[in-house]
């Protein structure tokens, strides 16, 4: 699966992923708290600088994210320049901006290992509640390794149906594609949680005293 | 929670994703991008438990930066982009989609499925996705939601009435949501 991480030998990659989501979070929080001109452009100038010169990102990773949003600010724009006036759309556009490219510069310099071991840390305090925080790994892992797989049946389903002649097409082609596949699966599903169990996956962990002593 | 639940979210967490790579629906101006219905599907076949769970393993994935949204979008960005409300709301969609999934169960058919859906799968979507987009574009109201609601609206209908279809057939053959006791003894 290829994630949208990009290599690179660069402070930007070195600082702990905890610390880029805070300035992230910190981002967020300084452009919607001081709506002006100078501050959204120069959070969407730092990020630039920050994503292209200090961290060596090719433009175009940057460029592909802003893409998705691109029609929107565009749109958005327009509508303000009409609706209230340029500054308001300009400022809003800026804004929107230094938050999807800050987003893209973390989610480029990070790698996604990095980023479940964070989840993890998040989610520790959830053991008082009976949340297994290594359980979070388990199930990621689980969900990665079943997307190719989930594809793979479809297209087996797909095929086998078109080898006893023809496709239906449009929305009864996708129903009747998604209610075999999804039986397939959890019945797939079912026979892997038994492989998990087998190998002591539902084994409780030891109580609290106990564990301390180890 | 029991190994079987774990495996259960993690395969809804994927089907989501698979969905992204289904090539969007043209129907009228908008596409409709198929991810919605594995947010319904989560709800009306994992009920609200496991369906929220499922919906919230998505969103972590595409948070830690795997490209799993509809044509290949991911990370972070999308959190911060105009339609952070929709993301954010899935789980929830898919928790209200499967409370009333399983309130219903018993007699469970096409017409529960659709309401479950709607309510859950639509309307909680455009509750939280509609300001959360007004508050994001300095949109007002009226604007956010002929932007943000109006042009969907019939791709997800015929999707929470896909998802009920399925849904049905499934609880047919493959019933993953326990009957409740009571409706076991009322029969």
């Amino acid at each position: 699966m290829l994630a949208l991480y990009v290599p690179r030998a660069s402070p930007v990659h070195r600082t702990p992923a905890g610390w880029k989501l805070l300035a992230l979070a910190g981002l967020s929080v300084l452009v919607f708290a001081v709506p002006t001109l100078p501050v959204s452009g120069g959070a969407v100038a730092a990020v630039l600088l920050l994503g292209l010169a200090v961290a060596q990102l090719p433009a175009g990773v940057l460029l592909r994210q802003a893409r998705a949003v691109l029609w929107w600010l565009v749109g958005l724009f327009v509508l303000h320049a009409v609706l209230t006036d340029v500054l308001t759309g300009t400022l809003t556009v800026l804004r929107l901006l230094a938050l999807v490219l800050a987003a893209a510069v973390v989610t480029a310099t990070t790698r996604v290992t990095e980023m479940v071991a964070v989840i993890e840390r998040i989610c520790r305090p959830l053991e008082w509640v009976g949340v297994r925080p290594a359980r979070i790994g388990l199930v990621i892992a689980m969900a990665l390794r079943f997307i190719p797989l989930i594809a793979e049946r479809a297209d087996r389903i797909r095929e086998a149906q078109a080898a006893r002649g023809g496709l239906p097409r449009g929305l009864r082609g996708l129903a009747t594609t998604v209610v075999p596949l999804l039986v397939q699966v959890l019945q797939m599903a079912h026979t892997t949680a038994e492989a998990l169990d087998a190998r002591g996956a539902d084994d409780e962990p030891l109580p609290r005293r106990r564990r301390r002593d180890r | 929670m029991k190994t079987k639940d774990l495996v259960y979210i993690a395969l809804f967490a994927a089907i989501t994703a698979v969905l992204g790579l289904v090539p969007a629906i043209q129907v009228g101006p908008v596409p409709i991008t198929a991810q919605t219905l594995g947010v319904m599907l989560a709800g009306a076949i994992l009920g609200a438990r496991r369906g929220f769970l499922s919906q919230l393993l998505f969103l972590v994935l595409v948070a830690i930066g795997l490209p799993l949204l509809a044509s290949g979008h991911g990370g972070l960005a999308a959190f911060t982009g105009p339609s952070a409300g929709y993301l954010i709301s899935w789980p929830i969609a898919a928790f209200v989609v499967g409370l009333l999934t399983e309130r219903f169960w018993g007699r469970y058919n096409l017409a529960w499925g659709i309401l479950a859906n709607v309510v859950g799968g639509i309307l909680v979507i455009y509750a939280i996705g509609v300001p959360v987009l007004a508050a994001i574009a300095n949109l007002s109201p009226e604007a956010a939601i002929v932007s943000g609601a109006l042009p969907f609206l019939i791709g997800d209908g015929i999707k929470a009435v896909l998802a009920a279809a399925i849904a049905v057939q499934v609880r047919r053959s493959y019933p993953v949501i326990e009957t409740p006791q009571r409706a076991v003894a009322l029969r």
